[in-house]
């Protein structure tokens, strides 16, 4: 066997990518389900609270402030960690999957929080004299006017970060969510073989790349609108 | 004599130390135009948005057909969309079209249904010139154009009074002619209005009473044509002979 | 309530944890010191290439940058830890972790640094070149202090982020600061540990937290 055929039997051997092609596609599944889960609710949660800062009521937006700064100081993977063994010795005890879920949504919800609130305030002051000055409300005024501009500012910041969520994804491997890098862990560890190696980072790659791409285009579509 | 449709009492604002409103007293009729001139820095601008309370006054009275502004208990909504105000800047929303930005409040301060509202707010682009830009966003709208959208959407909620600020200061010279023509018509259907502006020209022959603002606090005021020719202060007579070259 | 506190703010366990959480420490303070001044560094010269004039560097360059940028960056580790040994390459932990890291640092610093220098008017460039500045003189001086300027915030918050990714070293056992608290809390049966590493992360990038939001804020103002 030359140098490069024992290359290739170690990193690209068909026989073992054959055998786990399964696994790695049922990883690709996992981490799709995880991320839009993520998503969902990560976002929603960063807007209703950035929506709950405008009102600006003292005690309840410093603790939104709190919330959003440790959780973007914070690891992610020290709150998974601290969540899913903590967690269970004061009597809560959640799947690997449902912490995984619960503490990106949390840490997505935190940084779009501040991506969202940083849109609202960049709104020009002028807009809301406009608008209350029709007898619009304060809420009216911030869900029909400030928010819609708010948004579009906040968009290409936001694809960002819930990309970086995303990628996430793959701290739950370390607690054992069969998601792809996990799935890719295991069959080397069984077969002695890198080939899954490669076949997990293939796929995030094949996930990832045309998300990117699409990034960048949003990127692009919404950089003029600062006016 | 018509019961005045604004009359402004003892009015007082301050930003920090500086006392910008030193109690003015103020009352506008129906169908008046009142021009508030005076050099940058009088308070003109603040006393216009203390009239509909975007600026919070500390004291005194604003009546609104004589309804009292600062009561605790007054719908302050209500009557703000019975004052049209139109601003320097414009302040369109960028994110909605020509007709959107005029029917936004018809929809949900008024409560009209979209078709009533559309129906509405054409007519009001109509009045303005700019029909046929109902479907524009303010981005593709010249800054005249702009404005008299903005005055359309003033003018839809068929307000009792209008506030003007400066509503030519941001626009190109050539620009300032179709604005103040739009102005023109309103006056002439009768709108009851006070405009902020540097326009001398346009307060000699539309105005009905020029006041002159200093130093927070009324100077001076009257007919423009006794305040363009014969002005009682030296102050007054300065600032318009230096503005009116 | 009491539950809570002896499982998660247990003083007798943080104490018996802290002189390990400390080497931990150490440790993350030493991963920091290496993979962020030659993330830095290294961020430069991806920004350079990407914007050299050799189509060919430029778009190979690009390439590897988005490549790391797309893999997760423990993914990313895992490779490199895990599946350069089958090539018969092996390096210490430290040093996996470190080539980690550094690929996904500087291009993430690449991708801010190109933003940052594309943001700098032509005009500048012309002008430094027309008073007689040499290429290197007029982007050193004039363009890159501006491009940094205007990328501060991206770089900073970067920056934590960094800082936050080396907790993922312990995923490979390296001994810094969650793999020794995690390694406390494994012994204790007692979360305490990882709140005393949370607290640590915390003290340290609370501040730069909240420098970047006044940073961003002040620029959307």
């Amino acid at each position: 066997m030359t140098d490069l055929d024992r290359f290739l039997a170690t990193f690209l051997n068909p026989a073992v990518a054959g055998q786990y092609a399964g696994a790695i596609a049922a990883g690709v599944l996992v981490t799709i389900e995880v991320a839009v889960a993520v998503l969902v609710t990560g976002l929603a949660l960063g807007l209703g609270l950035a929506v709950l800062r405008a009102y600006r009521i003292r005690p309840l937006n410093a603790l939104i402030v709190i919330f959003v700064d440790v959780f973007r100081a914070l690891p992610p993977l020290v709150v998974i960690l601290l969540a899913y063994f903590g967690l269970p010795n004061v009597g809560v005890t959640l799947s690997a999957f449902a912490v995984l879920w619960l503490v990106l949504s949390l840490v997505l919800a935190a940084f779009a929080e501040e991506i969202v609130w940083a849109g609202i305030l960049s709104v020009r002051k002028g807009q809301w004299d406009a608008a209350r000055s029709t007898g619009l409300g304060f809420a009216q005024t911030l869900f029909y006017v400030v928010l819609p501009q708010a948004v579009r500012l906040a968009i290409p910041p936001l694809t960002n970060r819930a990309i970086a969520t995303t990628k996430n994804t793959a701290l739950g491997s370390v607690i054992g969510v069969g998601e792809i890098i996990n799935q890719a862990q295991t069959a080397v560890a069984v077969t002695g073989n890198a080939t899954p190696l490669l076949m997990g980072a293939l796929a995030y790659i094949i996930v990832f790349v045309p998300v990117l791409i699409l990034a960048g285009r949003i990127e692009r579509r919404f950089a003029w609108r600062r006016a | 004599m018509p019961a005045p449709i604004l009359d402004v009492r003892a009015l007082r604002k301050s930003f920090g130390p500086l006392e910008v409103l030193k109690g003015i007293d103020l009352s506008v009729r129906p169908q008046e135009l009142v021009f508030l001139v005076g050099p940058s820095g009088s308070g003109k601008s603040t006393l216009l948005r203390c009239c509909n309370r975007l600026e919070e006054p500390d004291s005194g009275s604003i009546r609104l057909e004589g309804v009292e502004l600062m009561d605790r208990a007054c719908d302050l909504n209500a009557a703000r969309r019975r004052i049209g105000m139109v601003f320097q800047g414009f302040n369109l929303y960028p994110h909605m079209t020509a007709l959107g930005n005029v029917t936004l409040a018809l929809r949900k301060v008024l409560g009209k249904s979209r078709r009533e509202a559309e129906e509405i707010g054409r007519a009001a682009l109509d009045r303005v010139g700019l029909a046929d830009k109902a479907a524009c966003h303010p981005g593709e709208l010249s800054g005249g154009q702009q404005q008299r959208v903005a005055i359309a959407r003033a003018v839809s909620l068929e307000p009792t009074l209008m506030l003007f600020d400066e509503p030519t200061s941001a626009l190109d010279p050539e620009l300032v002619g179709s604005v103040l023509a739009v102005m023109r018509s309103l006056r002439e259907a009768g709108m009851t209005m006070v405009v902020v502006s540097h326009e001398m020209r346009f307060a000699r022959e539309a105005a009905d009473r020029v006041v002159f603002m200093e130093g927070g606090a009324i100077v001076e005021e009257g007919p423009p044509a006794a305040m363009f020719t014969e002005a009682q202060h030296p102050r007054t007579r300065a600032f318009l002979q230096e503005i009116g070259r | 309530m009491d539950a809570l506190l002896q499982q998660f703010f247990n003083l007798d366990v943080m104490a018996q944890a802290w002189p390990l959480v400390l080497k931990g420490l150490g440790m993350t303070a030493l991963l920091c010191l290496a993979v962020i001044p030659l993330g830095l560094g290294g961020g430069l010269l991806v920004a350079l290439a990407s914007l050299s004039g050799s189509r060919a560097l430029r778009w190979s360059v690009r390439v590897f940058a988005d490549l790391f940028r797309a893999l997760p960056p423990l993914v990313l580790l895992i490779l490199i830890y895990s599946g350069l040994p089958f090539a018969g390459i092996r390096l210490s932990p430290f040093a996996a972790v470190c080539l980690a890291f550094l690929l996904n640092a500087s291009s993430f610093y690449g991708e801010i640094y190109r933003a940052g220098i594309e943001s700098v008017g032509r005009g500048q460039w012309e002008a430094a070149r027309s008073t007689g500045l040499t290429a290197g003189q007029a982007f050193g001086y004039v363009i890159l202090p501006q491009a940094v300027r205007n990328v501060l915030p991206d770089l900073v918050s970067n920056t934590v982020e960094v800082v936050k990714l080396t907790s993922l070293a312990s995923v490979v056992s390296f001994t810094e600061l969650l793999y020794a608290a995690d390694m406390a809390r494994s012994v204790t049966y007692n979360a305490s540990p990882i709140v005393l590493a949370a607290l640590i992360y915390l003290a340290i990038l609370w501040p730069v937290v909240r420098l970047t939001s006044r940073l961003e804020h002040r620029i959307a103002a």
